[in-house]
């Protein structure tokens, strides 16, 4: 007897080696047998993950809750320290934002986290793994339990929107082209714009951009979704939109999601948990209830976008009226 | 304007000379990365074939006109100068020997960093600028093997058979002038040629050039673009610096390998 959609957990199996948990389920393969076990096709759902009774999720063997750890993290850019000392623990299965004022490195910390970036001090875990520790090639391989969705979507210009969401599936599995064209289907769907599958990428809005990013992000059902800014530039339809996507693709998919973004309303709404960086260090983290009855001076004004207050409007410089009359530059 | 300090102008010249050294380091590393990783996901052998496509098949029109019209050229003004010594039947071992030794290589390596060249790099540049690099890491493919790569190989097959079309065009358009217009005897065009033409010394050591400087000039054009800082005028100076860099390159390094292949020392 099936049980309904709501009781089966999320499995990890490698392609072609089946689903050993679950009973009844062990046949999951490659032919989407899988997909019947709930009744419906489900959007997200393809080859390497099944719903089924019982299952564990197997990244879930690591022995901690958090799917990324920051300890002791510094990072410079020169001589300008970035983030000195920072820790941070996103926890796994929710969404977690990073606010901060523009310019304090949110997206630096994002690199950090993808391992584009080397912190100077400190170590940085991902589902337990030191990726700065790894060599070129093992990162890379490490790297697909990411997806990214980046600020400008990064979609590639020469590929239309079928091919970039493709373009994971076809580099990292050996899945015919009915398959792909399927889960690339599925992902589209999933995202509201399965009938732009042909448009190349200069036909596309921004915000349509961004959810065909989306969908290239989820391609491979990675762990881990990081969103930069993912609400800058967006008209208010595109934004609810994305909200409503980061949302869901957590909780249908059960990933750890972490969304780098500066906009204080939309990021609150769907955030489980709220990390507020600046001055090179973590100013504040909890539920985005707590961080709005702070009583930090420096959260508060973030979180009610105040123009006065700790965080200075001008950056560092000399006093106004010497440099008005002639003092260093010239 | 500021004004420095002399000790400011030694520090300034002093970080020129870290960051000069610095970008040798890092297009060093670039390059063994290319050369000698470890093969990684998505690459194959349709991505070279794409490039070959975009480097060597679409400069295939500036070099065939310029080669024709060089050759033209040269016999134009080889005659007017042999034709004082009665020396005008020896026309087209000048042509050839021209073209083969020196132009051929050098030209096609200067059209090839104007056209190619400023390309590739524009390209990588943008593509860096636009995240597309970034994402391609993200996604777990190395951009050095799956973009960097295929375009190295591209340019450094490629420029050597394009620097050949290139002469063979040249030695055909001196032909033309020389035979069907000026009147030189085409036996004695011809023949001198095969004559005086040592396969070699002149073709080879050529085509060795023209391997060298094809390594060179792609080299150059994708680095500038693969460490370009990401914004309009960081691609722009880029692609500045591929034309000048790589056209000095060829220049300088033209004289060394001449002096090694054909210097009496």
């Amino acid at each position: 007897m099936l049980k309904p959609l709501s009781a089966y957990s999320v499995v990890w199996f490698r392609a072609g080696t089946g689903c050993d948990e679950g009973g009844q389920n062990a046949i999951c393969r490659q032919d989407f047998s899988c997909i019947g076990h709930s009744g419906t096709i489900h959007p997200f759902m393809h080859i390497g993950r099944c719903r089924c009774a019982g299952g564990t999720r197997q990244h879930m063997t690591t022995d901690t809750d958090s799917a990324v750890e920051l300890r002791g993290v510094t990072f410079r850019r020169g001589t300008r320290a970035i983030f000195e000392g920072i820790d941070l623990r996103i926890p796994r299965g929710q969404v977690t934002g990073i606010m901060g004022p523009s310019g304090c490195g949110k997206t630096t910390l994002l690199r950090l986290i993808a391992a584009q970036l080397k912190p100077h001090k400190g170590e940085l875990l991902v589902n337990g793994q030191n990726l700065h520790a790894l060599s070129r090639g093992r990162l890379f391989e490490a790297r697909k339990q990411f997806g990214v969705l980046f600020q400008s979507g990064a979609l590639f210009t020469d590929m239309n929107v079928f091919e970039n969401v493709a373009f994971p599936l076809r580099v990292h599995t050996q899945l015919t082209d009915e398959l792909i064209r399927d889960i690339v289907l599925m992902k589209l769907q999933a995202v509201g714009l399965r009938g732009a599958i042909d448009l190349m990428p200069d036909e596309l809005s921004g915000g349509m951009k961004r959810r065909v990013a989306l969908a290239r992000a989820i391609a491979l059902d990675p762990d881990i979704l990081l969103y930069d800014e993912p609400f800058v530039g967006q008209d208010p339809i595109a934004k609810g939109v994305l909200v409503r996507l980061i949302r869901l693709l957590n909780d249908a998919l059960g990933i750890t999601s972490i969304v780098v973004s500066h906009d204080l309303a939309e990021t609150a709404s769907i955030a489980d948990y709220l990390y507020v960086v600046g001055d090179r260090q973590v100013l504040g983290q909890g539920s985005p209830e707590e961080l709005m009855n702070s009583g930090d001076p420096r959260i508060l004004q973030f979180m009610q976008g105040s123009p006065d207050g700790p965080v200075p409007f001008h950056f560092n410089a000399p006093d106004y009226r010497t440099d008005l009359l002639g003092g260093n530059h010239g | 304007m500021a004004k420095h300090s002399a000790l400011e102008r030694l520090q300034l010249l002093g970080r020129a000379g870290i960051d000069v050294i610095g970008a040798m380091g890092r297009s060093g590393i670039t390059l063994m990365h290319v050369l000698f990783g470890r093969r990684g996901a998505g690459t194959g052998w349709h991505l070279l074939v794409r490039q070959l496509y975009f480097v060597g098949v679409l400069s295939l029109a500036i070099i065939v006109v310029s080669g024709l019209f060089i050759g033209m050229v040269l016999a134009l003004q080889g005659y007017t100068i042999l034709v004082d010594f009665g020396s005008e039947q020896a026309v087209g071992q000048m042509v050839a020997l021209t073209l083969l030794r020196e132009l051929g290589p050098v030209v096609t390596a200067l059209l090839f960093a104007g056209r190619a060249g400023s390309a590739l790099t524009a390209e990588i540049g943008n593509m860096k600028s636009t995240e597309q690099l970034s994402s391609l890491e993200m996604i777990g493919v190395d951009p050095l093997k799956y973009i960097i790569a295929p375009r190295l190989w591209a340019g450094f097959i490629s420029m050597p058979l394009l620097s050949a079309i290139f002469t063979v065009v040249g030695i055909w358009g001196g032909a033309m002038v020389a035979v069907d217009w000026l009147g030189v005897y085409e036996g004695s065009y011809w023949g001198n040629m095969i004559a005086s033409v040592d396969f070699h010394k002149d073709v080879i050591n050529g085509m060795i050039k023209s391997v060298v400087f094809a390594f060179v000039v792609t080299w150059i054009a994708v680095f500038q673009g693969y460490d370009c800082v990401p914004n309009s005028e960081g691609i722009s100076r880029a692609t500045t610096r591929t034309v000048v860099y790589a056209s000095l390159a060829v220049l300088g390094l033209d004289f060394v390998l001449t002096a090694l292949m054909f210097g009496d020392f």
